[in-house]
């Protein structure tokens, strides 16, 4: 049945409460990570007056975690001395760099997953021959893995493409070989008695009730191909990316560790931001299945 | 049209019908044996007997859904695979499986889609056929929100939205409540009535199989075997009347008796619950 507009306000009073628990979340988180510095970090210097913290713990003073504050600063000012753009704005244009080359691994990453999946479902030949080296390909370390890509394909943006793909079809193609058997035995009897062919089945019965299993990988996926994108970027050599700025502020560490923060923080939003993506559209294809509104 | 037999006119023709299955322990069981039986169009035949009878296998092996191990499945007058190529038949099994990704209609519609029909005529045949099940109103909605009853007359007009010429189903009431399932048992009637179709019909309900047939196949198990053909001579169209009518405990009891008869005299093998049931309609 419709929606009752009776039903639509609690709806609205959830979002809203959701919305509560998330701020906070980050009210608690704040005042955790300042807490911690103020009872042991180094001292505090704020208009003219000094807070001596009683206790050393050397993991919050200023060197290992900035304050809020100075991050939020470096954030808001320019990203290296006497620039004009502002350190988020820099962040930003990298961050969407970094996401294109993300973007193409997860899509990559995704048809190979599916196109992988949909063989060995209609093939147990091929399921037993290949899915121990699809398994055995995951093994190894990525960090082991990209210089070797980069050998292969040469320093540019095609290597970071094929570690963000490599990072990308393993969990599609396990939790599509699930999806494409998911459906009732029944409605494949019934296909059978339209005398449906293979590719009708695949088509009108096995994608479609596969797809829940396939937001669910691509709901990982999303995240892992940023993070695949970011390693590949340094020994890809690809200086437009997120991972660079990770590795130049890295070694300015010791003069001006919130920077390494801010690009951490822009990291972890685009990261937030590509898995949000997947899930609305998740949600919009999905609509109208029971199952769409569990996350 | 009475949807009564016509004379000469045979739809499904089993000859020496039988089904075997290897076991994992490398043993054979035979599901079905020596069946022999003709389906004249029009007609609604219930398949009954107790369970492990092999009813369900027998309907399968008409609809090409399993292949018999000796013996011959004709309908229409070619062999059973032909005659699902040719799209011949219409399934309703006991779970409605209706693809959730799909609107009613577009339940409906799915069948069409895999078959030649004309894609203009489509959505007119849609039309016409939620209106056979009398579901016009829920078109766009989702199978979820509608009842166990609901979806399952989504299915009918799923299996009947192509033309086929046999309806196979396969205990399509069973998991519905008790009243719910008489108001389907009239539902399927009149469509049966509106639409001159061939039904098959597997039930462990005896007064369902006597309320909708024309004829009652009464099957005994392991192996499973016909043991008795009961002709169900009562008036159409059939309704409320006709459940409290005396022939038609008599055809009950008729029943009741050859699947007694069937069981070796084994009373326990007829469902009690089945017998308090016909028993109560008539007391």
């Amino acid at each position: 049945m419709q929606r009752s507009p009776e039903a639509a306000a609690p709806a609205r009073r959830s979002r809203l409460g959701r919305a509560g628990v998330y701020l906070l979340f980050l009210v608690g988180l704040f005042v955790l990570w300042e807490g911690l510095k103020f009872v042991g970090g180094d001292p505090w210097r704020y208009f003219g007056i000094v807070w001596h913290p009683p206790l050393k713990i050397t993991t919050v003073n200023d060197q290992s975690l900035p304050h809020v504050w100075d991050i939020v600063g470096a954030m808001a000012g320019p990203y290296r001395r006497s620039a004009d753009q502002s350190m988020f704005v820099y962040l930003a244009f990298k961050a969407l760099y970094t996401w294109r080359e993300a973007a193409v691994g997860f899509v990559l990453g995704g048809l190979l997953g599916v196109s992988l999946a949909a063989a060995f479902v209609h093939s147990q030949l091929l399921e037993r021959a290949f899915v121990p080296y699809v398994v055995a390909s995951q093994t190894i370390p990525i960090v082991a893995l990209a210089p070797m890509i980069v050998f292969f394909f040469g320093s540019n943006v095609m290597s970071v493409v094929i570690i963000a793909t490599y990072l990308t079809f393993f969990p599609v193609t396990i939790a599509m070989i699930r999806g494409l058997r998911a459906p009732d035995p029944r409605a494949l009897e019934l296909m059978r008695s339209y005398a449906a062919t293979r590719r009708t089945i695949l088509w009108k019965l096995r994608l479609p009730a596969s797809l829940p299993y396939l937001f669910t990988a691509l709901k990982i996926t999303a995240t892992a191909s940023i993070v695949g994108a970011i390693i590949g970027e340094g020994p890809g050599g690809i200086g437009d990316g997120l991972g660079w700025s990770i590795i130049n502020f890295n070694q300015q560490y010791v003069t001006s560790p919130a920077k390494l923060w801010c690009a951490i923080f822009v990291a972890a939003l685009l990261g937030i931001a590509f898995y949000a993506l997947v899930r609305v559209v998740e949600l919009r294809v999905l609509r109208g299945r029971p199952e769409a509104t569990a996350g | 049209m009475t949807g009564d037999p016509v004379a000469g006119a045979s739809v499904v023709r089993l000859v020496g019908l039988e089904k075997r299955f290897d076991l994992p322990n490398g043993e054979t069981m035979t599901a079905v044996s020596g069946i022999d039986l003709e389906l004249q169009r029009g007609e609604f035949v219930s398949l009954i007997g107790p369970s492990g009878c092999g009813k369900s296998t027998l309907l399968r092996l008409i609809g090409d859904l399993t292949q018999p191990s000796a013996g011959s499945v004709t309908v229409n007058g070619k062999p059973a695979q032909q005659a699902r190529i040719d799209r011949d038949y219409g399934m309703v099994f006991q779970a409605p499986v209706l693809f959730d990704w799909r609107t009613v209609e577009e339940n409906v519609r799915l069948p069409l889609e895999l078959t030649t029909y004309e894609r203009g005529a489509r959505d007119a045949r849609v039309r016409e056929m939620l209106e056979l099940v009398e579901l016009t109103d829920f078109a766009r909605h989702h199978p979820y929100q509608l009842s166990g009853g609901m979806q399952q007359r989504v299915a009918i007009a799923r299996a009947l939205s192509f033309s086929p010429s046999i309806l196979l189903m396969d205990e399509p009431f069973g998991a519905l409540d008790e009243m719910t399932r008489e108001r389907m048992n009239s539902e399927v009637l009149r469509i049966w009535e509106q639409t001159g179709i061939t039904v098959v019909f597997v039930t462990h309900s005896i007064p369902e199989a006597v309320f909708l047939s024309s004829r009652v196949v009464v099957m005994s198990a392991r192996p499973g075997r016909i043991t008795q053909v009961v002709e169900v001579d009562l008036p159409r169209p059939r309704g409320v009347e006709t459940r409290e009518s005396r022939r038609y405990f008599e055809k009950v009891t008729e029943v009741r008796e050859a699947l007694r008869g069937g069981e070796g005299h084994r009373d326990e093998a007829i469902p009690s619950l089945e017998r308090a049931e016909a028993e109560g309609l008539i007391g």
